[in-house]
């Protein structure tokens, strides 16, 4: 007798955003739950069948179990990976091998923060982890000093431009792609279309990077619903594949870095590629953490779209553009809509809606494989997630 | 004494935690010797002061360095939110390639911000942010 072997490929098959990019209505946890509620919905999958969670947070009141009680989910399977940004992706590595493993039917993974109402724009200058004038542990070699979130991506930024000639306008280039994405999105935080002198030309904040070189502070969270292929039959969005997921990390504080012009990308995208049995030239749309026009350029170069060090020339070419070889964050990206702190999972969902083909008008033509990529911490932990419209 | 031990009437910025591992480095800042450590068993060198050889596993010993490096990167910093350091801006913030090979973040003081330049070379002194502590700061090579 042959026994069907159940399919447990594992799936995408529910999105949800809450309101961003400005919610002063919702508290992190408000935004969790709302996210949850649009995600199951989206699903059609009542919150009775998750018995999986995942979530994870930047020391706010919503921790992972904390959450799992709010939100009433009696799991068998919870991970609360944290490494920044880029978590989500880690979650998605983790996520798929349990459902294959069998550990749990579903999964719901949320993400929530009120950080722009909570702490107003200071994440990036200022606002970040110094509670205490007293600093432990290995930031006591950096708190001294005044440097910033900012300042960190600088210094990467400036190490490229010195070994490789990369320019201000290499970078520019990567915002302002990004804002014509963010005017086809009516939520986004900033819309109107900006040139490469526009952000050149905008003030200075931590040198080399300007102001438009640096991500927007929003609200905002997301959630997103796994399964495996098995049981996304029974559902009614199309399933979004899970090809490849793979993370590493080559340091946290910045000052550890071991170079400053290259990521664990360079490991963990080749890896995801494989997994997934492509190479970048299959790649129809990238949902990169853009925290700084530097940030998306490094993850370029690490993932192999480019030699290490063409980044600049590549990406002045305009391939990130709508119409583009590579379309970039195709709904205007932390650099002009939705950065609430962790933009991880924001880009999960939008790479399962252009492969849902419901982009509306920043939809990828034939977008049958997006890769999402995300940066923690200070260009620190790099998770890449390999997505497709088909079951591999 | 590799560093010049300097003093200010009052520290305002972030003070070091002095720890098991790390109060050595900051006491000996304090009578101006800069500290890195080396691993007897592998021979690496690191920074920030750690329990093991971040190569082998070992038990690092310390080493005094020269106080001399060059700058591998670095940034101005000309947007502060935090209180602390709003009044400084613009200030340079580096990473200092020690001559013995270890890197250290640090400010680049006693030259205009825009004379600071990837590859030059620098010297460290100290100040003295509580008894007993003091912290590595960077200047020019005359």
């Amino acid at each position: 007798m042959v026994t069907a072997v159940a399919d447990r490929t594992p799936v995408i098959v529910g999105i949800g955003l809450s309101d961003y990019p400005k919610a002063p209505h919702l508290d992190s946890i408000g935004h969790h739950a709302q996210a949850a509620q649009r995600a199951l919905a989206d699903a059609g999958v009542a919150k009775a069948d998750v018995d999986g969670y995942v979530s994870t947070a930047m020391g706010g009141d919503d921790t992972t179990v904390g959450m799992a009680e709010y939100l009433g989910i009696d799991h068998r399977y919870i991970d609360s990976t944290m490494t920044g940004g880029s978590s989500f992706e880690f979650h998605v590595q983790h996520a798929a091998a349990a459902l294959r493993e069998g550990l749990c039917e579903t999964i719901l993974v949320t993400y929530g923060s009120d950080f722009l109402s909570r702490m107003g724009r200071t994440l990036g200058t200022g606002g970040f982890g110094r509670a205490s004038r007293h600093i432990g542990g290995p930031p006591q070699f950096e708190a001294p000093y005044g440097n910033t979130l900012v300042g960190a991506y600088a210094m990467a930024a400036r190490r490229h431009m010195h070994e490789y000639g990369t320019t201000p306008e290499h970078l520019a280039e990567i915002a302002v792609g990004v804002r014509e994405y963010a005017g086809l999105n009516p939520n986004a935080l900033y819309r109107d279309p900006i040139t490469v002198d526009d952000v050149v030309n905008s003030r200075l904040v931590a040198d080399p990077l300007h102001k438009l070189d640096c991500c927007v502070i929003s609200d905002g969270g997301g959630a997103v619903v796994m399964t495996t292929a098995e049981r996304a039959r029974d559902l009614p969005q199309p399933p979004v594949y899970v090809l490849g997921a793979a993370g590493g990390q080559s340091h946290w504080n910045i000052s550890q870095m071991p170079d400053f012009t290259s990521t664990a990308a360079a490991r963990c995208g080749p890896e995801a590629f494989a997994q997934a049995g492509i190479t970048p030239d299959d790649v129809d749309t990238i949902q990169f953490y853009d925290s700084f026009t530097i940030t998306v350029l490094l993850l370029l170069e690490g993932l192999g779209f480019c030699k290490q060090g063409e980044g600049g020339p590549f990406v002045a070419e305009g391939h990130l553009r709508r119409g583009g070889k590579l379309p970039l964050n195709t709904d205007g990206g932390g650099l002009s809509s939705c950065h609430s702190g962790m933009r991880g999972i924001f880009l999960l969902i939008e790479a399962a809606r252009q492969l849902r083909h419901q982009g509306g008008a920043s939809q990828v033509p034939d977008c049958n494989i997006a890769v999402a990529c995300g940066s923690g911490g200070w260009l620190s932990c790099i998770g890449t997630v390999v997505l497709g419209r088909e079951h591999p | 004494m590799t560093m010049d031990v300097r003093h200010v009437d009052e520290w305002t910025k972030p003070v070091p935690a002095p720890e098991p591992v790390s109060s050595e480095f900051w006491s000996a800042a304090a009578e101006g010797r800069l500290l890195i450590q080396r691993c007897p068993s592998c021979g690496s060198r690191q920074f920030y002061p750690r329990a093991l050889c971040t190569a082998c596993g070992g038990v690092p010993e310390w080493e005094e360095a020269s106080g001399r490096g060059t700058i591998h990167t670095f940034t101005v910093i000309r947007q502060q939110g935090a209180k602390t350091f709003r009044d400084e801006v613009p200030y340079v913030v580096a990473m200092i390639e020690l001559e013995e090979g270890p890197r250290m973040m640090g400010n680049v003081t006693g030259c205009p911000v825009d004379s600071v330049s990837i590859g030059m070379a620098v010297r460290a002194y100290a100040v003295e942010a509580e008894p007993g502590v003091a912290i590595p700061f960077w200047e020019p090579s005359p």
